[in-house]
């Protein structure tokens, strides 16, 4: 279905078609529009702490407020950001990528979407309601189970209901890359982004329940009064360090990883050659993905597990630097010998090399246990993880954007504009965190409201702000080359880059149901291989027929918005019990739609042949 | 182990490093610029660290600059296709096992310092100083344990010898931090109990954060650490241990304001005596470093903290306006001129810009 | 496959659950979500494990827990996942009477478990005032068996509803996987109050 077409039928029909689309690529767009939403409210807050930390005994937010927006920013960023724009990526090309009609699982896919939405809806509200979360993103007890106000229980009910959406995701995602591939893709003739998304839901499958359990015991100590963190009861707060961890550590490489998958797909493709060792690449994807289950430990250096435990996971966690050096050289080797073009996607992805080097770098150094004493929550500690988080999964996402915005949108980002973002970007970004290395070193420690004068930091917390803005810039240029590649921009065929892989063997953007008719995959970068045979696009793999399609639904949507509601209700009913009636309203709604969802048959629809025929006719799926 | 790891220091690659980063940051706060075992032991280990991955760097940027000016597409070769290669097993081999041998040159003093940071073979044996500390939101308390006393928000040690330190909190978390000497050790709630020892090299006053968030005022709570020699530390344990509590002072105003202490203050605050009450111990206080561990020590401040202590220590415990401002000034007085000992009132501070 | 083939098909395959490509997907997934549940449930018991020793006075694992009761649950249950593995035999076998006959009984017996859950929580908090809140260890045992309870419950309202759903249309190769995944699920809470039933019950009893 078109733009055009959803215009006409107005501006009520449009909005109801995505409140109950169960297409991926709709669903892309959603994640994509909300994860941007929230990337700017995380970025508008990190600009606040770096005016704040400008100059020395700053008074330009106080203190509670600064922990709110320091809590607030790493929250928004993980899970309210990052995710949901790798979710839209994953969402917009791993059913292309591997030829397949639709997700496993499109109901699923939609209600995964609105849990997300609802949760960090949930958690932002509580910005009007007395304060916002308060205890750090890591929420460590007792602080966190002591913080007053409702701060904290929104934290905890946000992250739960868009914790169980993430889960979702997952569990689809795997399902879709095993079972919905094309004939002849077989796993070893997946591209590295399917690849990656496939070892990213299998740690987001083992890896979230942890922090739904830590999420659930902060909620019991917090609202019913249990004692899991309460040392007077015999609790222990060290449990939530553990779960949090077990949890978060995984979680740096589900952000990480599927970006890795869209920088190899676009070194291949912008230098026209074949991914360079691409079995050694899938193997260290895998590897990574194992590592990262084994190392949590190593962000609690300093609680005081002792040397034994210190030293296995020191050493786990210098492990991991292998399998990323090796997705490293197999990058730098995959442009060896190429014809390297530098579009805006292709630099984002060439700037992303140095940088993550450094990243990973000053991650082996703090992997050294005894070293981590010195540098654990100072700004060192910051330095390395937004050198990872922006230097990694940030110019992914951007080169991720450029590289995809034709298949999504139909039209490519303006290049002028893209490279013009580009640049103060990536010299903000430099700016802004390498001197934090520094800063921790000399005795800047992590989350301070204000640092006092004359210890030394201050001209390097300056030039930190500085470079902040300077990213600023570079944000702000991205959005308005949104805004013009839509008005000016022409629009583009279905292979604009001369790439490689099957999403671009079909029209941009492609019709609801992708592909005519299914493609057969006779290699490794399949479209690359028919391209070279002479052949225009890919050899179908059955004939014309009737496609199966799923039926769009409300209850997705329904489902999340019981969950807002009974959010609501748990968070309040600890100050008056009447609030519980928003726990049963709520709960009820849920609970109601799944019953409607398990009892009423939905078999989806068929389009037919004729209509197929017709399409084809006007132009659609050549 | 100091002595290989110290001699590696002297290899031109470290020599120049070591210069490049002792030009940063302010002495006795610095970890860049040690001044006690650990932390000598800590940034050796950084060194070494760095060195490798600066290798490793310089490596990567030389294929990487090479590939992107070497392979650039030229005008008038758009229609050249490379060669597809599918990769290179040597290749592959060579960059897994390099790297893991440069990984294992750095596990071994990696695993060395670990341990050789957590030995407390020497705790409890006669003469090795062992200290209490105890994290509270926003201040810290240092019980020396066999002596019947006790500071807030200044440790004093003696300089040339281990002294132990096991630590909890009495709320949240937090973590003491004095990067010049040795490194970081979180404090936790209930029965756990953390031990880190110290060892200055020369006398000083040493400057410690809190590195766990623990509030609005985790900024704010800052320690020193006063090291002194042998001699002088136990002069200053026999000043402490006769600190008269009751001492009359001088003037009539201070007079006044002891007794409006004792009427306001006493619940919570102490003066002499080893137990941790609910606010800091005050004993030696008019030769503080720090007014709450941040403010200089002048009559002004103290008064405004007295008075609003909720403005400069957002959030912390002791209530605002319990007094009046004009009484406020009288305990001030008093507060200032309790000077038990002058020992380490001469020690090398941080050097001012 | 068209609707009609999907809702009465003409002849039913020996998978029938996994017929369709539906079918299949829900297998699978189904697969993955116990995975996911596995870890939940291993964070559970981590947590139990480091707080069964916060008793805080005399309501230890070993005052409280008497092993007949839980024997008896144990059974109850343990058989409720065989009788629900005869009626997936019987969906093998296309005799759906026999399914949901064996279904209803899986049920039965399920709320036989739940009921005496109930009964030792409510005997607990009333016999010796050991509730969620009196220790670390209460609020640890209450959230590791409660949250397995919780799932015995959503099993059965699960099984119920689709008992209910397809009392009158009879198997297809719409609803044959939901029957299966319903299994699926009801095997894993078994399994679950395994390692309960070791973990909290003989090892604090015995350990």
């Amino acid at each position: 279905m078109s733009t055009a077409v959803a215009q006409k039928r107005g501006l009520a029909a449009t909005i109801w078609d995505y409140l109950t689309t169960v297409d991926h690529k709709k669903i892309a767009l959603l994640y994509l529009y909300s994860g941007g939403f929230f990337f700017l409210i995380g970025g508008l807050e990190a600009m606040l702490i770096r005016i704040q930390l400008m100059k020395p005994d700053n008074n330009f937010i106080s203190a509670g407020l600064y922990n709110e927006m320091i809590t607030m920013h790493g929250t928004t960023m993980i899970f309210l950001a990052a995710m949901p724009l790798i979710f839209a990526l994953m969402n917009a090309v791993v059913p292309l990528q591997i030829g397949a009609r639709d997700v496993a699982f499109p109901f699923l896919n939609s209600l995964g979407f609105w849990l997300f939405f609802f949760g960090g809806i949930l958690l932002n509200v509580s910005w009007f309601t007395g304060g916002a979360p308060d205890a750090g993103w890591t929420n460590y007890a007792p602080l966190s189970t002591t913080s007053p106000g409702h701060g904290v229980d929104y934290y905890v009910m946000g992250l739960q209901i868009s914790g169980a959406g993430t889960l979702i995701a997952g569990i689809n995602f795997l399902v879709t890359i095993i079972n919905m591939r094309a004939p002849g893709m077989t796993y070893m003739r997946m591209p590295l982004f399917t690849w990656s998304t496939f070892v990213t839901s299998a740690l987001i499958l083992f890896a979230f329940p942890a922090l739904t359990v830590g999420l659930f015991l902060m909620m019991f100590d917090r609202m019913f009064g249990s004692a899991f963190f309460d040392v007077a009861l015999g609790g222990n707060v060290i449990i939530w360090e553990h779960l949090f961890w077990i949890f978060g550590h995984p979680e740096v490489y589900i952000l990480i990883l599927p970006l890795f998958g869209a920088f190899s797909d676009i070194f291949s493709t912008f230098s026209r050659k074949r991914l360079f060792g691409y079995s050694a690449m899938v193997f260290a994807t895998v590897l990574i993905g194992f590592l990262g289950f084994m190392v949590w430990a190593h962000h609690m250096f300093t609680v005081g597990m002792g040397p034994i435990a210190n030293s296995i996971f020191a050493v786990a966690t210098m492990a991991i630097a292998v399998p990323t050096g090796i997705k490293i050289f197999n990058w730098l080797f995959t442009m060896w010998g190429g014809q390297i073009k530098m579009t805006s996607a292709m630099l984002w992805s060439v700037a992303f090399i140095p940088s993550f080097t450094i990243g990973g770098m000053t991650g082996v150094m703090l992997a050294a246990a005894a070293a981590d004493f010195q540098y654990h929550d100072t700004y060192f500690v910051v330095g390395h993880f937004h050198y990872v988080i922006v230097g990694g999964v940030v110019f992914g996402i951007f080169a991720g954007l450029h590289y995809w915005w034709p298949k999504m949108f139909g039209k490519v980002l303006n290049e002028k504009l893209g490279k013009l973002a580009f640049w103060p970007f990536f010299i903000g970004f430099h700016l802004t965190f390498f001197i934090q290395h520094f800063l921790g070193l000399m005795g800047m420690p992590r989350r301070y409201w204000v640092f006092l004068e004359g210890q030394g930091l201050e001209t390097g917390n300056l030039i930190s702000t500085i470079g902040a803005f300077f990213m600023a810039i570079g944000t702000v240029i991205f959005l308005i080359n949104i805004v013009y590649t839509a008005i000016k921009e022409p629009k583009v065929g279905g292979d604009p880059w001369d790439a490689r892989t099957l999403e671009w063997s079909i029209p941009s953007p492609p019709p609801h149901y992708n592909f005519v008719q299914t493609p057969l995959v006779r290699g490794l970068d399949p479209l690359w291989v028919e391209k070279m045979d002479g052949k225009k696009g890919m050899t179908p793999a059955e004939p014309l027929g009737d496609i199966h399609m799923p039926n769009g639904s409300i209850l997705p949507f329904m489902m999340s918005l019981g969950m807002f509601i009974a959010g609501f209700g748990f968070i309040y009913q600890v100050d008056n019990s009447s609030w519980l009636i928003a726990v049963f309203i709520g709960m009820g709604i849920t609970l109601g739609s799944m019953l409607t969802r398990s009892l009423k048959d939905d078999l989806g629809h068929h389009i037919h042949k004729e209509e197929l025929e017709a399409d084809i006719k006007k132009g659609v799926g050549k | 182990m100091r002595g290989w790891m110290g001699k590696f220091r002297s290899l031109f690659l470290f020599s120049t490093l070591a210069l490049i980063l002792s030009g940063c940051g302010e002495e006795n706060l610095s970890a860049l610029k040690p001044k006690g075992y650990s932390a000598e032991l800590l940034l050796d280990l950084m060194l070494i660290s760095i060195a490798i991955m600066i290798f490793v760097f310089v490596i990567v940027m030389a294929i990487y600059v090479y590939v992107l000016v070497r392979y650039r597409k030229k005008k008038g070769q758009e229609d050249i296709i490379p060669k597809q290669t599918e990769g290179n097993k040597a290749l592959e081999v060579i960059w897994t096992v390099i790297p893991i041998i440069l990984l294992l040159v750095l596990a071994v003093p990696t695993v060395q310092a670990t341990f050789d940071l957590a030995d407390q073979s020497t705790q409890g044996d006669e003469g090795v100083l062992t200290v209490e500390v105890t994290g509270n939101q926003y201040w810290w308390h240092f019980n020396y344990r066999g002596e019947e006393i006790a500071t807030s928000q200044e440790l004093y040690i003696p300089t040339g010898e281990r002294v132990y330190l096991d630590m909890k909190a009495s709320d949240v978390l937090h973590s003491f931090w004095l990067p010049a000497i040795a490194g970081k050790m979180d404090t936790l709630p209930g029965e756990n109990i953390n031990t880190m020892y110290l060892e200055a090299y020369e006398e000083g006053v040493y400057w410690g954060h809190c590195t766990e968030l623990c509030g609005p005022s985790h900024s704010l709570m800052d320690f020193r650490v006063i090291a002194v020699s042998p001699e002088k530390y136990d002069q200053w344990l026999e000043d402490m241990k006769n600190v008269d509590p009751e001492a009359q002072p001088e003037t009539t105003t201070a007079q006044e304001g002891q007794e409006l202490f004792n009427n306001n203050c006493m619940s919570c605050h102490a003066i002499g005596g080893a137990s941790m009450g609910v606010g800091p111990n005050l004993t030696n206080f008019g030769n503080r470093e720090k007014i709450a561990g941040i403010l200089d020590p002048t009559k002004e401040n103290l008064v405004d903290w007295i008075v609003h202590p909720d403005e400069i220590k957002p959030g912390n415990k002791m209530p605002a306006n319990i007094v009046e401002p004009e009484e406020a000034e009288k305990i001030a007085d008093y507060l200032l001129q309790l000077e038990h000992s002058s020992v380490g009132v001469d020690a090398p501070t941080q050097t001012e810009e | 496959m068209s609707h009609d083939d999907v809702l009465n098909p003409k002849q039913m395959p020996h998978d029938p659950e996994k017929a369709t490509l539906e079918g299949k997907n829900k297998f699978l997934g189904f697969w993955f979500f116990l995975g996911g549940e596995t870890v939940l449930f291993a964070s559970l018991f981590g947590t139990y494990l480091a707080l069964n020793g916060s008793t805080q006075g005399e309501n230890t694992p070993e005052n409280l827990f008497g092993l007949e009761l839980v024997f008896i649950m144990t059974m109850l249950l343990l058989t409720s996942s065989l009788t629900s593995v005869y009626a997936m035999y019987h969906m093998k076998n296309h005799d759906f009477g026999k399914m949901q006959l064996w279904l209803v009984i899986t049920v039965a017996l399920g709320l036989a478990f739940l009921g005496f859950e109930i009964y030792e929580f409510y005997h607990y908090i009333h016999e010796y005032d050991f509730t969620f809140r009196s220790s670390a260890f209460g609020s640890a045992f209450y959230t590791l068996v409660g949250f397995h309870g919780g799932h015995v419950l959503f099993g059965l309202c699960w099984i119920t509803a689709l008992i209910i759903r397809n009392q009158k249309r009879g198997l297809n190769l719409y609803n044959a996987p939901k029957y299966y995944t319903a299994s699926l699920y009801w095997h894993f809470i078994d399994v679950v109050w395994v390692f309960i039933f070791t973990v909290v019950y003989l090892m604090g009893k015995v350990g």
